[in-house]
């Protein structure tokens, strides 16, 4: 399920891209939960707009102390600035959605 | 599992290994609280930074709470240069940043990014030691408590499968250890830190709360950092089991020396040397310390109310050449006002010299001063100790002690005279209109000398003890009226 660090991409040649990073460790219920929310809550709100990329730091431990990871998962939006960090499983989609200003 | 129990890492902290019987319990979590201020982060890097460079145990260092920059600052404080501990391999610091006003929180979570990153660290330097200041930072940062404790509890768990001795931080609380409990997790070892402030002067203080499976020193220590580390003073160290040398020193005067058997005080002893103001009491000392330099010995010169150039100066138009000793380095002078630091941090910083400079003389000039910032019990406690640590470390110490001229002799001198082997009391006297000067050896312990009161000059030649008995009908002394 997860493919770390490769992106995916949803998002037209011309358009202001969102650059999601989701952070996570290893295979867990919580990464799974997680990775599944953020697809549903992009899908539905940021429809063709949005790059998705998935770090899992079990494979690569070198990038967490970069984003100031401490809490798993942890969702960075990289673009657009200024860059928002939100913690959990994201099933709570309203705070998603206050967190990443698209509400 | 006992044997490993008991294993101990040394902190390379003078004084706390000793109070520890060997260092912090290998391979398990100790808790290091205090207040602010109390010295927990630098104790901690010491920790580290000792390990690695003394003991081949890298380390890293997790910080909640300080900048880069500042860490940075802290480590330069205590003379260690981090990015070169970082080149080599040794050190790992990793700062860890946590903005609430930045973070959403939106379902599950738990702290597995720490243990990534306290994971990565270790494994690449191979980390023997980690100390984490402060983890309580992360409640101000993340609201879900209950997650939080329960990744506390795997962490320190986590810390203690990987066989890691861990130094962990915590801020004083007022009804806990802690502000939040730690010690609920951390039960081998608890350290705990205080920085007193009394008569606006500040002493830190270390105290082994508990140490489970080792016996430790449970008495309050003074503890003290400065640019040479981190040390602990203590008390019980200093003991009375100093062996009692027969070997002799020069007093540096020749004719002192002859009232004292011939041969001077006892090498590794405690003198006192009293008197009023004007009395002489520093020149004797100056001859002292000169002639141990003459000798090739070190000369330690604590100055309490002079400055160093002042005290060359001045013994300079006695003859005393000190300046000379001072540039050699065989001299070192030691000045500060009494008022500077607390009775507790002056003697830690005279044990330092001491322990550093391995000197075999001292001079401690003058020792009243002390009064200025402690009671008489206080002074007393403190002059016992420093006594009794300078015997350990075998220095010969005159200890010069003003007297004013308006109190009886006994009641200004005897707190600390019973401490002393030997003690030579200066006086002024006026013979026939003509101020003089006496001076009358009230005791040297351990040997025959003399209990004569006799004259004695200060001249450009020094001091001297003049051959002529003093004219036995002006012997009681009239001493000078109140200085």
């Amino acid at each position: 399920m997860i493919r770390p660090s490769e992106s995916e991409r949803h998002i037209g040649e011309d358009t202001q891209a969102w650059r999601l990073r989701l952070y996570v460790a290893g295979q867990t219920p919580k990464s799974l939960t997680a990775i599944a929310n953020l697809r549903r809550i992009c899908e539905k709100n940021l429809h063709g707009r949005y790059i998705i990329e998935i770090v899992d730091l079990v494979e690569r431990p070198q990038l967490a102390a970069g984003d100031q990871i401490v809490a798993l998962p942890t969702l960075v939006r990289k673009l657009p600035p200024p860059l928002k960090k939100i913690i959990g499983d994201l099933s709570n989609q309203e705070k998603v959605l206050v967190g990443l200003d698209l509400l | 599992m006992t044997a490993n129990f008991l294993a101990k890492a040394p902190t390379g902290i003078s004084g706390l290994d000793e109070m520890t019987m060997g260092g912090l319990p290998k391979g398990r979590p100790t808790l290091l609280c205090g207040g602010p201020g109390s010295g927990k982060t630098l104790l901690s890097m010491s920790f580290i930074v000792n390990g690695a460079l003394r003991y081949g145990e890298p380390g890293v260092f997790m910080s909640f709470e300080e900048r880069p920059e500042d860490l940075r600052a802290n480590f330069t404080s205590l003379g260690f240069d981090v990015d070169d501990l970082t080149k080599r391999e040794l050190l790992v610091v990793d700062h860890v940043r946590l903005e609430r006003s930045e973070i959403e929180e939106s379902g599950e979570y738990d702290l597995e990014g720490i243990f990534v990153r306290l994971g990565y660290a270790v494994d690449t330097i191979g980390a023997k030691r980690v100390a984490i200041d402060t983890i309580e930072a992360l409640f101000a940062g993340l609201s879900n408590e209950a997650a939080l404790r329960s990744e506390l509890r795997r962490l320190f768990g986590w810390l203690k499968e990987r066989g890691l001795t861990a130094i962990i931080t915590g801020e004083r609380g007022a009804s806990h250890l802690t502000r939040y409990g730690l010690e609920e997790y951390v039960s081998d070892c608890v350290i705990v830190l205080d920085n007193r402030i009394v008569d606006q002067l500040s002493t830190r203080r270390l105290r082994i709360l508990k140490y489970r499976g080792s016996a430790h020193g449970a008495d309050e220590y003074p503890f003290l950092i400065d640019e040479r580390g981190a040390s602990v003073l203590p008390i019980s160290s200093a003991g009375l089991d100093h062996s009692a040398c027969p070997e002799r020193m020069s007093t540096g005067v020749a004719s002192l020396d002859s009232m004292l058997g011939g041969e001077g005080y006892f090498v590794g002893s405690s003198i006192l040397v009293s008197g009023a103001a004007g009395t002489g009491k520093s020149s004797l000392a100056a001859h002292f310390a000169e002639a141990g330099c003459g000798r090739g010995e070190k000369v330690v010169y604590v100055a309490l109310e002079e400055s160093a150039p002042q005290i060359i100066r001045n013994m300079a138009s006695i003859g005393v050449d000190l300046g000379r000793w001072a540039t050699s380095g065989l001299l070192r002078f030691n000045a500060a006002r009494p008022s500077y630091y607390g009775l507790e941090t002056h003697l830690a910083k005279i044990l330092r010299e001491v322990q550093c400079f391995q000197p075999k003389l001292a001079v401690i000039d003058p020792i009243s001063s002390f009064l200025s910032i402690g009671s008489g019990r206080e002074v007393h406690a403190m002059l016992l100790r420093l006594a009794d640590i300078l015997k350990a470390h075998n220095v010969t110490t005159v200890f010069t002690e003003l007297v004013a001229t308006n109190l009886r002799r006994d009641e200004a001198e005897a707190s600390v005279s019973s401490l002393m082997d030997t003690w030579i009391s200066l006086r002024r006297l006026e013979i026939a209109g003509d101020a003089r000067r006496a001076l009358c050896i009230v005791k040297s312990r351990g040997m025959a000398h003399s209990r004569r009161v006799r004259e004695f000059v200060l001249e450009d030649a020094g001091f001297t003890v003049v051959d002529e008995p003093l004219d036995p009908s002006i012997t009681t002394l009239r001493q000078e009226p109140g200085a």
